[in-house]
């Protein structure tokens, strides 16, 4: 709590300052504002409403915060998911061994045999921001556990967020619409998916950083100050160590910029501040070793690298146009200039790609730009459900109203072109549509709706309440409120022109918050039923309507973690390889880290052959355990048996002996009776229905009733010769296998 | 072969006004002219070298490129900003200026001597 009150003062000292002058220090701020709340009726308007502003951010500060908490109130302060749990291992071993043990670390416990080489292979910006912050808490003398301070990182920085949204916004239009944005990117779902407390994943800090980029780079063009520019530059470093997003910002930059300069907007202040923030900022991004010389390398950067040369170019031609004074010698230079520099351009371009120096797009660039590609050419990246492109119901579930008010926002910035609200107009239509290619980057897309809302929020409750005090005014004219006289007069005059304009206003003004006040509520349901559940542990509802939760996952892995040899090898689907290696602390063959596709396709090739077959493979491979994930007791659907048809393409698509079609009757995915004789029969179907055929599920269907599927099962008479079950969790969602030794007689 | 000389006509012509029209340049700007192209001209250098050798450290290379390349931009953002034809900064004082100038070429040079290794 003090060092959200502490930050909510940083707040009003920078909000401070522009107002008054820089002599206003920190104890004089502390002391004012008590002297603010004794001696309310003198204040002047100007103070109210610093005071009112700054209360308002202070407490938009604080439930952004609180608002993620749900997870921690109803299950306990936990990692979630997959991914949290490698960086919640990371931050473990950074915190214990020191950043250089941390930047060379090889880990022999994940992609047996190959093993990753973790410091070059990840992006540390949330890791080492974690353990900056808990160095911090520890050197205040406060003893807390680097899993809270894990937990609590994404909500620490949603609130954050919400200042930088605070100062965009007004930067874009004016304060009351900064006020606006940072409450609705306070508690919009779009961005609390991804930073409950506990979803310790990159994206927490990685769309401050974003924000924070933006912010100062807009600042920038609008000052045309190095330093602003410096700042961007910085930000852009954060969001490089924090995550891969940063390509889209080393895109919508230079687009930006392009645009800018095609729409003739041109100025020496965009100059400024693109040249030094891409100067920098590149090397910047250069030390951090996964991205390393990517900026000058990949095809993904390239349109930074033009853009650079491109302004180099035509700031040259405004200057000689400058100095020279005579159109007709400037468009023989300029037939000159840009011919020489368009067949440069091209010519190292051309030699770049053909020689290999300029790598080609990635896999996942490229299904970004044609969302059909992935599904049919990368089945590792289709196969994540994250990845798949947006249904409308869930962006009117992570957006609601602001998917209404977004269009509206654009309107008013259209209304009112500037360099900045054309910046804001790029990133929300960029990222809209990147929105609706994936899943996961309606994130991404979320500070650009909120900001655009904002403005269309504030600038129409703004005119409503100008329509409806014109009223007042001119009535009450001789109290002289405090609007402008000028203006009043004006909108009294409207008045007399439109009837009911009074009341219309009223009406829509009513309207409005009622619309806000349903987004609050929306949002807070959204938060407490679909986004903090840590998916780790699952709850149901029981039949009284109690609530049932289902603890197996750590179940399993403390029973790996206790009872098998310290250097036992466990195969499982890459979903859990992260958990396994982080709770149960066992050598995994794959994880989810999906980098290397053979090795997973030999998984998935394992679990999709027959037994004696599949024993061949987990031979080669050194395993010890297998792990399978099973929902048919519980009703859980996203269990193995469901991914099963990922497994056998992705095995499919580099050991062609996999076909999909022999899994399949008539093109339909079935595990009952009609099922295919090669589904019945395979690892994976057999370590999930292992003796499961003598189990009665549910009462009044025949044992063997699956559950997530509502079918009996069609293989009840499951017999294993090479694995043999060594535990099973007590909701039967964590199966572990061990892996017999080869018999010592022939 | 009628157009060739129209041609060298207009870069003559437009070699020569621009020289008179540059020789009114206030002294302190020609000084960071001189600067941006002694730095331009390293730059080059380098690449040249780089094309004969090879670029095998790459990260030496590459720092010592965008070295040259950072210090010209700066030194052209500098030259913008205290250019008193530009309406633009009207207000910017060029200590101000020179002092973000400094910051920045701190700031580069640090990132590339740690780059640099």
């Amino acid at each position: 709590m003090v060092g959200k009150v502490d930050a909510a003062k940083g707040g009003a000292k920078s909000l401070q300052s522009p107002a008054s002058n820089q002599a206003t220090s920190k104890p004089d701020l502390s002391s004012m504002s008590t002297a603010f709340s004794f001696k309310n009726l003198k204040l002047k308007t100007k103070q109210q409403e610093l005071l009112i502003r700054v209360s308002i951010l202070g407490l938009v500060y604080i439930l952004a915060f609180i608002t993620r908490l749900f997870s921690v109130l109803r299950y306990e302060s936990m990692i979630h998911e997959f991914d949290p749990y490698f960086n919640y291992r990371t931050t473990l071993y950074l915190t214990e061994k020191g950043f250089y043990e941390f930047w060379n670390w090889f880990d022999s416990e994940s992609w047996y045999p190959l093993g990753r080489i973790i410091g070059g292979t990840l992006y540390p910006g949330l890791m080492v921001t974690a353990a900056i912050i808990y160095w911090t808490l520890k050197f205040l003398r406060f003893a807390v556990h680097i899993r809270e301070v894990c937990v609590l990182t994404a909500p620490f920085f949603a609130s954050n967020t919400t200042i930088v949204a605070y100062f965009f916004g007004k930067e874009l239009w004016d304060s009351g619409a900064g006020l606006v944005a940072a409450a609705l990117i306070a508690i919009c779902p779009g961005y609390i998916s991804r930073s409950v407390a506990g979803s310790y994943d990159n994206e927490g800090v990685a769309i401050f950083a974003l924000l924070l980029t933006f912010y100062l780079f807009v600042k920038a063009v609008n000052t045309g100050s190095l330093a602003w520019s410096l700042a961007s530059a910085f930000g852009y470093f954060y969001m490089v160590s924090a995550w891969g997003g940063y390509v889209f910002i080393i895109n919508l930059i230079p687009l930006y910029v392009l645009v800018l300069l095609i729409t003739g907007r041109y100025s020496m202040r965009l100059y400024v501040a693109y040249n030094c923030m891409y100067i920098v900022g590149m090397l910047l991004a250069m030390q951090i070793r996964f991205v390393g010389f990517q900026h000058v390398q990949s095809g993904e950067h390239m349109a930074a690298m033009g853009v650079f040369f491109l302004i180099q170019v035509f700031y040259f031609l405004v200057y000689v146009k400058h100095m020279l004074n005579d159109k007709k010698l400037f468009q023989a230079l300029l037939r000159i200039g840009v011919t020489s520099a368009v067949g440069v351009a091209a010519i190292a371009l051309g030699v770049g790609t053909a020689s290999g120096y300029i790598s080609p797009w990635t896999g996942r660039f490229y299904s970004l730009l044609d969302p059909t590609y992935a599904k049919d050419h990368i089945p590792i990246i289709a196969s994540v459900s994250e990845h798949q492109p947006t249904a409308w119901s869930s962006f009117m579930f992570d957006f609601h109203i602001l998917l209404f008010l977004f269009p509206a926002g654009l309107y008013f910035c259209f209304k009112r072109l500037s360099d900045a609200t054309i910046f804001i107009v790029m990133y929300g239509l960029t990222s809209m549509y990147f929105a609706g290619v994936m899943v996961r980057l309606i994130l991404v897309a979320t500070p650009a709706v909120c900001l655009i809302s904002a403005i269309a929020v504030s600038a129409t409750i703004k005119n409503l309440t100008q329509a409806i005090r014109g009223k007042n005014t001119q009535t009450m004219s001789s109290k002289g409120t405090n609007s402008s006289k000028g203006l009043s007069k004006q909108q009294a005059s409207l008045d007399q022109t439109i009837p009911y304009l009074k009341n219309g206003a009223t009406a829509l003004l009513l309207g409005a918050f009622y619309l806000l006040s349903r987004y609050a509520i929306h949002c807070t349901w959204v938060t407490s039923e679909a986004y903090s559940s840590p998916s780790i542990v699952l709850a149901a509802r029981g039949a009284h309507g109690q609530r049932i939760i289902f603890d197996d996952y750590r179940e399993a892995y403390f029973w790996l973690r206790q009872n098998t040899p310290s250097d036992a090898k466990i195969m499982s689907w890459w979903d859990y390889g992260y958990q396994i290696t982080a709770m149960g602390n066992r050598t995994v063959i794959v994880d989810n880290n999906t980098w290397n596709n053979t090795h997973i396709a030999t998984v998935g090739r394992a679990m999709s052959s027959y037994e004696d077959e599949a024993y061949e493979i987990m031979r080669s491979l050194d395993v010890d355990y297998v792990l399978v994930v099973f929902g048919g007791v519980t009703g859980y659907s996203s269990d193995d048996i469901n991914k099963f048809l990922w497994m056998v393409r992705i095995g499919g698509g580099v050991f062609p002996v996999i076909k999909e079609p022999d899994y399949l009757v008539n093109g339909e995915y079935r595990v009952d009776k009609g099922a295919a004789p090669k589904m019945l029969n395979c690892l994976m179907y057999k370590l999930c229905y292992y003796r499961f055929g003598e189990l009665t599920t549910e009462y009044g269907k025949p044992p063997g009733y699956d559950r997530a599927r509502g079918v009996e099962i069609g293989n009840k008479d499951v017999k294993l010769e090479y694995l043999e079950e060594a535990f099973t969790t007590s909701n039967w969602i964590v199966r572990i296998y061990k892996v017999k030794p080869p018999s010592n007689r022939w | 072969m009628g157009r060739s000389p129209t041609t060298k006509d207009d870069a003559q012509a437009l070699f020569q006004s621009l020289r008179s029209a540059y020789a009114a340049t206030p002294t302190n700007l020609k000084i960071i002219d001189l600067y941006v192209v002694f730095a331009v001209s390293t730059a080059v250098i380098q690449v040249v070298y780089m094309a004969i050798v090879g670029s095998f450290p790459f990260n030496s290379f590459l720092s010592g490129v965008l070295s040259c390349v950072g210090t010209a931009v700066l030194a052209v953002c500098l030259r913008i900003q205290v250019n008193k034809e530009n309406k633009e900064f009207k207000d910017l004082p060029p200590e101000r200026a020179f002092a973000d100038f400094v910051l920045c070429n701190l700031v580069l040079h640090l990132v590339i001597m740690n780059f640099l290794g």
